[in-house]
């Protein structure tokens, strides 16, 4: 008797496990593809039946650096990724303290506004008065469009974190003799660099993702990754190896990063969604 | 200096509460307000980018995109792919959720593979999707004929390039609501289910009448959270299809921009991009109500 029901429960948790590593085969299977596509020569990737077990190769990771200039795309995709994050934090630090603690609903309002609009109702406008300026292909150009994305995250996400902080903390340091811009720095952000590692991570993402943007307002100075391996498909004929290759130096960092905040990423998209 | 900077500091202490938010309002206010308000007016003009100056026309745009059989094709395309794939996405999200709630040796490493497609690239992963979907040598055409099932045209057909397009969406925005979901079945109050269990309730009781209800305002706000961007799919439909074949998956949204960077036309673009933000602000409104009154039962 009591050896059955211990069969049975270990059968259940053997079938648990395997319905729980089927759950994991679509998100890795895609990633795997991409590396592989990227390992594979031309001629390989249009095999039919395709082929899994190959001998792989660095050729097109070589190509995509020498031929396509990919290290200038990936600079300037950093370049825009570096400001557009600094300037929302600091920008944004201190608004979502302040709309947390005093309230400011209103703020919030311009905020939600910003998130629902259409990416391409800026982009007209942008483009025109970039024109005018000479501004196309600028990275300023790139940062100002990117921060319509990355301040409102910023803030949006920093306003649940700082929520969670006790106003008697700050009392405290007051009476210490801190002025309140001291406490703000000394005191109170300390205390959320959890939530601001996870904007600053997840504003990172957004702005080195970013496509539309970087489209039309991008060129051959300030190409970044998503446009530049947009560019392998419209050369006429389709490179699928140097997509692989270029499509998995891309993901690469942004999951690393997404990967080290993964907790903290889910913690803040839960409490910002269930507030507003 | 140190005067200058203690008065500074005295400054930013009196007026914290408008001092704080100030530097990002304004920037808010000049690069999305701005935008936004330019974008209203191009709306009532007649303009074509490059020639000659914008003309007012009031609602003449709007009068125009009525009888635009593009635009009634571009709505059509955004309820079927965002309903679509909403919903599969909530469910499914929900679906996993609850069968990954318990405690498990690798769990971890589960809820770290789901983070990846949510970070990844849209545009990189969508190229990849595009290899993959090849009905000649792509790989999922391999895999279903290598389990006895017909392949499919995916993206080359206009009668399955919608459901391939919410397959991608789905594979990339599923994992992100079953982890805000299993945060969220993770923080449910435990009396309930005690008091149900020593009242007998079988499972599917359980789901129905305790974790459904509770659980109900997560998922409303997930789905809010998705649908802000998930109603202005770009990257990837762009990416995979440019709309096409022909216009069988022009969105709405797809077709402004057409409009806006192909045709130049940026009066009667501007008026699209008003009307899919009307269809953002709708839908919102709609499921905030609901959200509201989901918390209140």
């Amino acid at each position: 008797m009591k050896t059955g029901t211990r069969i049975t429960k270990s059968f259940k948790s053997i079938l648990f496990y395997a319905g729980a590593i089927a759950l994991c085969v679509p998100p890795v299977f895609v990633f795997v593809w991409m590396i592989l596509t990227g390992l594979k020569t031309g001629v390989q990737n249009i095999a039919y039946p395709p082929e899994f077990i190959f001998m792989p190769t660095l050729e097109n990771f070589r190509a995509v650096f020498q031929q396509y200039n990919f290290f200038r795309y990936l600079i300037n995709s950093l370049i825009v990724a570096c400001l557009a994050t600094g300037i929302s934090l600091a920008l944004g630090l201190p608004a979502a303290y302040s709309i947390a603690k005093y309230r400011q609903g209103k703020i919030g309002i311009i905020i939600l506004v910003a998130r629902m609009t259409p990416f391409v109702s800026y982009l007209l406008p942008w483009y025109i008065i970039f024109r005018h300026l000479k501004l196309i292909d600028t990275y300023t150009a790139l940062t100002i469009t990117h921060l319509i994305i990355t301040l409102p995250m910023v803030i949006w996400l920093m306003v649940s974190f700082f929520e969670g902080i006790p106003a008697e903390l700050e009392d405290a340091a007051m009476i210490d003799g801190c002025s309140r811009l001291q406490s703000f720095i000394i005191i109170v952000l300390p205390l959320v660099r959890n939530g601001i590692a996870t904007s600053a991570i997840m504003s990172f993402i957004f702005s080195w993702n970013q496509f539309l943007f970087s489209l039309i307002l991008s060129g051959p100075k300030t190409k970044t990754v998503p446009v530049a391996v947009y560019n392998f498909i419209s050369y006429g004929k389709i490179d699928w190896a140097g997509i692989g290759a270029a499509a998995t130096l891309i993901v690469l960092p942004v999951s690393v990063f997404a990967f080290f905040v993964r907790r903290t990423i889910v913690q803040g998209l839960t409490m910002g969604a269930l507030k507003k | 200096m140190k005067t200058a900077f203690s008065a500074l500091s005295r400054f930013v202490d009196r007026r914290q509460a408008f001092v704080y938010p100030a530097p990002a309002v304004i920037a808010l206010f000049l690069i999305v307000i701005i935008p936004i308000g330019y974008n209203l007016y191009l709306s009532s003009a007649k303009w074509t980018i490059g020639l000659g100056q914008p003309r007012f026309i009031g609602i003449g745009n709007f009068i125009d995109l009525l009888s635009d059989e593009r635009v009634l094709n571009g709505v059509k395309v955004m309820v079927y792919f965002s309903g679509l794939s909403l919903s599969l996405e909530v469910a499914l999200g929900l679906l996993i959720a609850l069968y990954l709630n318990r405690e498990f040796k690798g769990s971890e490493i589960v809820q770290a593979i789901y983070i990846f497609p949510f970070a990844a690239t849209p545009v990189a992963v969508a190229l990849i999707w595009r290899v993959m979907l090849n009905p000649e040598i792509g790989v999922m055409n391999y895999l279903l004929k290598s389990v006895g099932l017909p392949g499919s045209l995916w993206v080359s057909s206009p009668q399955t390039v919608i459901p391939a397009l919410v397959l991608v969406d789905v594979w990339k925005w599923t994992p992100m609501i079953t982890l805000i979901v299993l945060a969220g079945l993770k923080s449910l109050p435990h009396e309930p289910y005690e008091a149900a269990q020593i009242d007998g309730a079988n499972a599917l009781q359980i789901f129905w009448y305790i974790t459904l209800p509770l659980i109900r305002p997560v998922l409303i706000a997930a789905l809010m959270l998705r649908s802000l961007d998930n109603l202005k799919e770009f990257d990837m439909i762009y990416t995979i299809t440019q709309g096409g074949p022909g216009i069988a998956s022009e969105t709405l949204y797809l077709y402004s921009y057409t409009v806006g960077f192909s045709f130049f036309k940026a009066g009667y673009g501007s008026a699209l991009m008003v009307v899919v933000f009307l269809m953002v602000l709708v839908f919102n409104v709609v499921m905030n109500r609901m959200r509201l009154s989901a918390k209140n039962t």
